[in-house]
């Protein structure tokens, strides 16, 4: 009983990695109804910058609001310069672009900063948290920042002008224009966002997995699986999503016979298909009504 | 959130409806193209017939996907998956079981129909990202499932298996490169023609009903969840004899040669080569093998922006890729013929 509960608390302190991912994610198809394949490399690339202000000397708090800034402009800028010229072009067109744009991003940050590995400083220390030695304070830092987060864009979404309109601009947005709502700003607005949580979970994520250009790639892959597990229209869902990707992955990694780490990425994968092909618009996911 | 908040989405299609006439070239343009297929290896080296042979299997792999999104409207990222297991296939047969390579195709194909098919089960409730997300979970665990230990005696688990290049039979006098580079044509081509009559034949019609409004399908008495897992395995079977094909030419079958990025390549492909209409799958296949070395030509360590930026403009300049180019062109023609 007591492996059970520590490889939950493993699981849980991983998960919050996949549910700051998955956020970021969800914020994104929430403003342009696309998966944004390039997420993760745009995180990569905020949390590099903000490491490059602190080779410059400047603390750390200031960094990561000087970077979350600079992130929440570059989304924006790239929806501008990037995608806004595509928002006619087919669907799967728009999706070969965000490849494009992952390849850009990763190539040109190894080419500044190389891919040897770097250290992360963290804010909230790597003591044990309470006592229990599988969950670091910076773990336990980073639950409660992902909640914060969660919070403050349920506040958002729910009780602000802006945050409304975003929300009408995705879901209908005819009638949004019709009632005088700019959906293509609120579209680069969400790309800002996105960029913006999506640098957090960088900054969050690098002191685990150590800050290089590849090291968004397992981490999107269970962000993203963690968003469609939780409902791609609900950021809730994502966060417990995440948690729940977490704890599988820990589980089947314990408690199947031959699973080694080299299987505990399909055995996770094969149980999230298994829970969307009963629900298929994940577990909380809001089911899309067509009009025939 | 309650019922009443539910969204209602206007009937908008992730897929484009492209016409059945609109998805081939006409006859005269496809024995010309056929014609240039057939005199080029004549005056090229070895190493160009090699990288045409490899063209023309990706080029098939591509017209595989277009099957299944262009024609039945259903996403995969998992292709590799399918393309993997056709390799294997050709590679066990031919190196465990001495059976000849020609004979392996078929047999290849037959084993993706059915991986295909009943992959399609599970796949039928979902649609979309939802979709991606199962293929591209297949196209991540098919590497892993290939390395385990109890199959390692039929796959050589890490290590793969080298397959032996085969001899241009009846005493011909070509090289191996050459012979493989018409035997794949040979191939290509009868699929290729097969394909274009299937999409036209009564199937053909239930996939792009399907593709274009399910719901309308199923009350024409199409049997959508049939067509659909049908279009899977017609996919797969395809993806499995390219796979085969890519098996031999390689002459090298291993685990992480059929990653993610395969089916993702296959799925830039399809992009560039305009989302269902055939012939622009080997367009798009040229588009997947040359491109990423033009790229690392121009810049060693920026290979990767290069081909980034390449593909950006590709897709400013035809967002519905070369189909577009094609349509160009037939508008262009007609004029001239009317002046």
């Amino acid at each position: 009983m007591e492996l059970f509960t520590n490889q939950v608390l493993a699981g849980i302190a991983t998960g919050a990695i996949y549910a700051c991912m998955a956020l970021a994610v969800v914020m994104i198809y929430q403003a342009i109804d696309h998966l944004n394949f390039a997420q993760g490399e745009m995180a990569m690339f905020s949390t590099f910058i903000s490491w490059q202000l602190m080779q410059w000397g400047i603390p750390y708090w200031a960094a990561f609001i000087l970077t979350l800034a600079l992130s929440f402009i570059a989304g924006i800028a790239i929806e501008r310069i990037l995608f806004k010229p595509l928002a006619k072009a087919p669907v799967l067109t728009n999706v070969a672009g965000f490849i494009a744009l992952f390849a850009i991003i990763n190539s040109s940050a190894g080419l500044i900063w190389d891919f040897t590995i770097k250290q992360y400083p963290t804010p909230f220390g790597s003591a044990p948290f309470l006592g229990s030695q599988l969950i670091s304070t910076h773990q336990a830092g980073m639950i409660g920042v992902t909640v914060l987060l969660l919070l403050g864009l349920y506040f958002f979404f729910q009780y602000t002008r802006i945050g409304l309109a975003m929300r009408a601009a995705a879901s209908v947005p005819e009638s949004a224009r019709l009632v005088g709502i700019n959906t293509s700003w609120m579209i680069a607005l969400g790309w800002g966002m996105a960029t913006a949580i999506g640098s957090i979970a960088g900054m969050l994520i690098a002191p685990v997995v150590f800050l290089e250009p590849n090291m968004m790639g397992g981490v999107l892959i269970y962000g993203f699986a963690a968003a469609v597990l939780g409902g791609l229209t609900s950021p809730f869902g994502a966060v417990v999503g995440g948690f729940l990707v977490g704890i599988f992955e820990n589980l089947a990694g314990t408690y199947i016979p031959g699973v080694g780490n080299e299987l505990k990425l399909p055995i996770a994968l094969a149980l999230i298909i298994s829970v969307l092909v009963v629900k298929p618009a994940g577990l909380f996911g809001r089911h899309i009504v067509k009009r025939v | 959130m309650s019922a009443a908040e539910e969204v209602v989405a206007e009937g908008h299609q992730a897929v484009e409806a492209v016409p059945k006439r609109a998805m081939t070239l006409g006859t005269g343009t496809s024995l010309v193209v056929l014609a240039a297929l057939i005199i080029m290896p004549i005056f090229v080296k070895n190493f160009i017939i090699f990288q045409m042979t490899m063209l023309l299997i990706y080029g098939l792999a591509v017209l595989a996907l277009n099957i299944l999104t262009g024609g039945s409207g259903q996403f995969s990222l998992g292709q590799s998956a399918f393309y993997a297991v056709g390799a294997y296939t050709t590679a066990v047969l031919m190196e465990h079981f001495d059976v000849n390579y020609a004979l392996t195709l078929p047999i290849a194909g037959i084993v993706c129909f059915g991986f295909g098919f009943l992959f399609g089960q599970p796949a039928l409730r979902l649609s979309g990202v939802y979709l991606a997300l199962a293929t591209f979970a297949l196209a991540t665990a098919m590497p892993q499932l290939l390395k385990l230990n109890f199959l390692e005696h039929w796959t050589g688990g890490v290590q793969g298996l080298v397959v032996t290049k085969p001899d241009a039979p009846f005493g011909l006098k070509m090289s191996q490169d050459m012979w493989l580079y018409y035997f794949s044509l040979v191939v290509v081509i009868g699929i290729y023609i097969l394909a274009v009559n299937l999409l036209r034949s009564r199937s053909g019609r239930a996939f792009m009903a399907i593709r274009d409004n399910e719901i309308a399908a199923s009350a024409m008495g199409v049997d959508v969840a049939l067509y659909k897992t049908l279009a899977f395995g017609v996919s797969a079977a395809i993806t499995g004899i390219a796979g085969s094909l890519g098996a031999i030419a390689v002459q090298f079958v291993a685990p992480d040669s059929y990653t993610i990025t395969l089916a993702i390549s296959l799925f830039l492909g399809m992009v560039v080569g305009g989302v269902g209409w055939l012939p622009g799958s080997i367009v798009g296949a040229a588009f997947i093998i040359f491109v990423p070395n033009i790229a690392e030509g121009i810049s060693k360590g920026l290979s990767g922006a290069v081909f980034g930026v390449l593909l950006f403009a590709v897709i400013y300049l035809v967002p519905h890729g070369a189909r577009q180019v094609a349509i160009l062109g037939q508008q262009l023609a007609g004029k001239l013929r009317k002046n």
